[in-house]
């Protein structure tokens, strides 16, 4: 939904014309607005899988794993009973390359906050499951920022995947992610200053209401939401800290002060290669 | 028999979420069907523990078409939790309403142009397009380069509109793109962004309202203004012109329910008797009204992939048990029941609670299209009565939402700002874009402990209950006419009418206390 809401490129570029001259991305299988159903869809899914092209997989959402995959029924390859977890991973090892879109597809978010009855798992967690090595870049957010998407997509079509260099530790382009957000806040001044709004309306920096900016990677700042019109602090509202992984536990209680000691961050595991938060008196680090 | 056959259509497209629908045909006509919800999830467990506070930002999340009536639905459970639900500032009161109607304008735009128009609208008609209009333009280049997803493939055989019908048609299409995002724009200037608006919460709002951020409200609301005007309503008519049968295909149960939303005033605290934009009741065929009570909703599972041990519960004591194995269940949908019967909920049903109401607006509007059309009151029991409704209600909320921005008062309190109580309980009930949306919580010790949605496409997609009744939406494709069982534009059409969000009509919840393993796996 969040994509629609495209100003440069919009929409229409995505869909209709043209990202950038000579890349028309041609949507295969969006469910939201595609025209056929049934059949009728499945059987586009069915030629872009087995095209020789290749082709690039958007995932939006969690996959969820336990019960063998039935929280989460999908129509099958041919047409029979099957999971979203089945079919994902299914299309993922024909895929050229892979965007996990939102930070449920990225890190698991809504869906596996605790307890996560259903075992949903980011993309890049599943594959990790499965044996495959695919690559994948994860574009977070609740929701992403539609630049983040566009801006990451268009990024492959002119210059190709991303270097390592180019993305952080937990797979997110450095571009749009690579910096603190409390870094690039129009109310710095007012923490420096220790000015804090104590209830909505008043002026200040919303620490004390429990912004998670200080330990938040996005530009948002700079980019705004809506064309430009809003962001989450600028609105008066604590930024709840959605592009991290382990949205919303992480964040939550979302209106109580964070720990400026106690940041938590989250690093990958350099043994089991998986993610981990670790909650301990440091300043949060670039990498 | 000879001529009986199965038609599954997996996945319905062009919805929000995860539909299957199987109907059973016998000499064309529909007799039996089933709406499956496909994909579980457990928002409501996802917040029992947590800080009151997080439920209005946590719970929208659930979708992102309607995501702030269920930021509003929280809200006005936790105001009831929280005892300040008569003490809503103004400024509250008026930003939620604006946040809101703002979302209802997105979501009624892009259901009818982006979800539903494909299904009576023919874009290929662009192709030899010859003229001024850039989005047309695009269109047929478009259509030039071959690649022709995600437009083709489709049904065939049923595009009844002319051509130029057809590539205007089109050129709004693109229109709309445009006019969804604007609404998108409105609602975060007081909510912060959209989806996942910031500004609703337990007490109010938390932005503040200026004279430059309602001029650009008001700027914003006065271009959709004109798009009501100009392209939405007369496009729906022009529809329903071209394929007038629609008026006779698709009725549901012919009984209708809106708990009512967009407060006028929050001093009454009981929310269906609240004076509200839209009023709050019960119509059947007759068009009588009659009064809601939320304690005659309960929820049935028989034919749901849950726990037979919990069925029949009110929401307030609700227990859920998933059962993804159990062989009588199809859905991961409950059937929730007003005094044991169905209930369609949804544009139509609000339409039809205020022209009961005696509301002259929606009187003045409704009297006038079913003139036009020359059709008795029934004809709105339909699919064109569905999309008719819709883009009414829109027309009436773009001049609503005009008095609401002038009312706001700069400088003024825009939250009553409080911790979460040490206990309490809360009801939340308005209208979300889709229908009747209920929200219940109940504190302990500063934290949930229990919290419920009943939310519209629950009512409208959900299963057959205990008694073996269908749920609204398999009542509307039961006795359906098949023309063509590999191209069925009837079961695509009548099931997109209801404007379906099965984002948010599975879910679960889970008694007080009880442990539930935690499997996170990263």
């Amino acid at each position: 939904m969040s994509a629609l809401n495209g100003m440069a490129p919009n929409v229409l570029d995505l869909i209709v014309d043209q990202i950038a001259p000579g890349h028309h991305v041609s949507l295969r299988f969006v469910p939201t607005i595609m025209a056929g159903s049934g059949q009728v869809a499945l059987e586009i899914l069915a030629a872009t899988e087995a095209s020789k092209e290749g082709y690039l997989l958007v995932i939006d959402g969690a996959l969820p794993t336990a019960a063998e995959g039935r929280y989460g029924r999908a129509a099958g390859r041919d047409g029979g009973e099957s999971t979203m977890v089945a079919r994902a991973l299914e299309l993922a090892e024909k895929a050229s390359a892979i965007v996990a879109l939102g930070t449920c597809a990225a890190y698991g978010g809504m869906h596996a906050a605790r307890p996560n009855p259903a075992g949903c798992v980011g993309v890049s967690q599943a594959l990790a499951d499965a044996g495959l090595e695919r690559p994948v870049i994860n574009v977070p957010g609740c929701p992403p920022h539609p630049d983040w998407f566009t801006g990451t997509v268009g990024q492959a079509l002119l210059f190709g995947w991303p270097s390592d260099g180019e993305v952080d530790a937990v797979g997110r382009p450095r571009r749009f992610f690579g910096r603190l957000l409390h870094d690039l806040c129009p109310r710095r001044g007012d923490f420096e200053a220790h000015k804090f709004a104590k209830a909505p309306g008043d002026p200040g920096c919303l620490y004390e209401l429990g912004c998670k900016g200080p330990w938040t990677h996005a530009d948002c700042p700079e980019r705004e939401f809506n064309g430009g019109v809003n962001w989450c602090v600028k609105a008066g509202s604590p930024c709840h800290g959605c592009v991290e992984p382990f949205f919303p536990d992480v964040s939550s209680p979302i209106y109580e002060k964070i720990g400026l000691p106690e940041l938590p961050r989250v690093v990958r595991d350099t043994e089991t290669g998986r993610l981990k938060t670790i909650m301990r008196p440091q300043p949060v680090e670039e990498k | 028999m000879a001529d009986t056959k199965t038609i599954s259509i997996d996945p319905i497209n062009r919805i929000e979420g995860h539909l299957k629908v199987e109907v059973v045909v016998d000499g064309g006509e529909v007799k039996e069907a089933k709406c499956s919800g496909q994909l579980f999830r457990g928002f409501e467990l996802m917040l029992v523990g947590r800080d009151p506070r997080d439920a209005s930002l946590l719970s929208q999340r659930v979708c992102g078409v309607c995501p702030v009536a269920h930021a509003m639905a929280s809200a006005l459970c936790l105001d009831a939790a929280f005892g300040i639900d008569g003490a809503i500032p103004d400024n509250g009161r008026l930003m939620r309403n604006l946040i809101l109607g703002s979302n209802f304008i997105q979501s009624h735009v892009l259901h009818f142009y982006h979800l539903a128009a494909l299904d009576f609208v023919d874009v290929s008609a662009a192709a030899d397009y010859a003229g001024p209009d850039d989005g047309l333009t695009s269109v047929k280049e478009f259509i030039g380069r071959g690649e022709l997803a995600p437009f083709m493939p489709r049904y065939e055989g049923d595009y009844r509109l002319s051509k130029e019908l057809n590539q205007q048609a089109a050129s709004h299409y693109v229109r709309a793109l445009e006019a969804r995002r604007t609404a998108h724009e409105m609602c975060a200037i007081f909510g912060g962004k959209m989806p996942h608006q910031v500004g609703i919460v337990a007490g109010g709002c938390m932005e503040t309202p200026t004279a430059d951020k309602m001029t650009a409200f008001l700027s914003k609301l006065a271009a959709l203004r004109r798009f009501m005007d100009e392209v939405y309503v007369p496009d729906v008519l022009a529809v329903a012109e071209a394929y007038p049968d629609y008026f006779a295909i698709g009725a549901g149960p012919g009984r209708f329910l809106s708990w009512g939303g967009l407060d006028l005033e929050t001093t009454e605290t009981d929310l269906v008797k609240r004076r509200r934009f839209f009023p709050a009741g019960r119509v059947g065929a007759d068009l009588k009204l009659e009064p809601v009570d939320a304690n005659e909703v309960a929820e049935y599972v028989k034919h749901a992939w849950y726990d037979d041990g919990t069925t029949g519960r009110r929401p307030v004591e609700a227990e859920t048990v998933p059962a993804p194995e159990k062989a009588a269940g199809y859905s991961w949908i409950k059937a929730p029941r007003y005094d044991g019967e169905p209930y369609e909920v949804g544009p139509l049903a609000r339409t039809l609670v205020a022209y009961a109401a005696g509301d002259s607006a929606v009187k003045a509007q409704v009297d006038g299209v079913l003139a036009r059309f020359k059709a008795g009151p029934e004809a709105l029991f339909s699919v064109l009565g569905r999309h008719a409704a819709r883009a009414l209600e829109a027309q009436r909320l773009v001049g609503a939402m005009q008095e609401w921005v002038l009312a706001l008062k700069p400088g003024e309190p825009v939250c009553e700002w409080r911790q979460a109580p040490e206990s309490g309980t809360g009801m939340g009930l308005t209208e979300a874009p889709r229908g009747a949306l209920g929200h219940w919580c109940e504190i302990e010790d500063h934290k949930l402990t229990r919290y419920q949605l009943v939310v519209p496409t629950t009512w409208n997609a959900s299963p057959k209950d205990d008694e073996g009744n269908p749920g609204p939406m398999e009542r509307a494709l039961i006795g359906t006419k098949i023309k063509d069982a590999e191209n069925p534009f009837e079961l695509v059409r009548i099931v997109r009418s209801f404007d379906p969000c099965l984002a948010c009509s599975v879910h679960m919840l889970t008694p007080r206390g009880r442990e539930i393993a935690r499997c996170r796996a990263l």
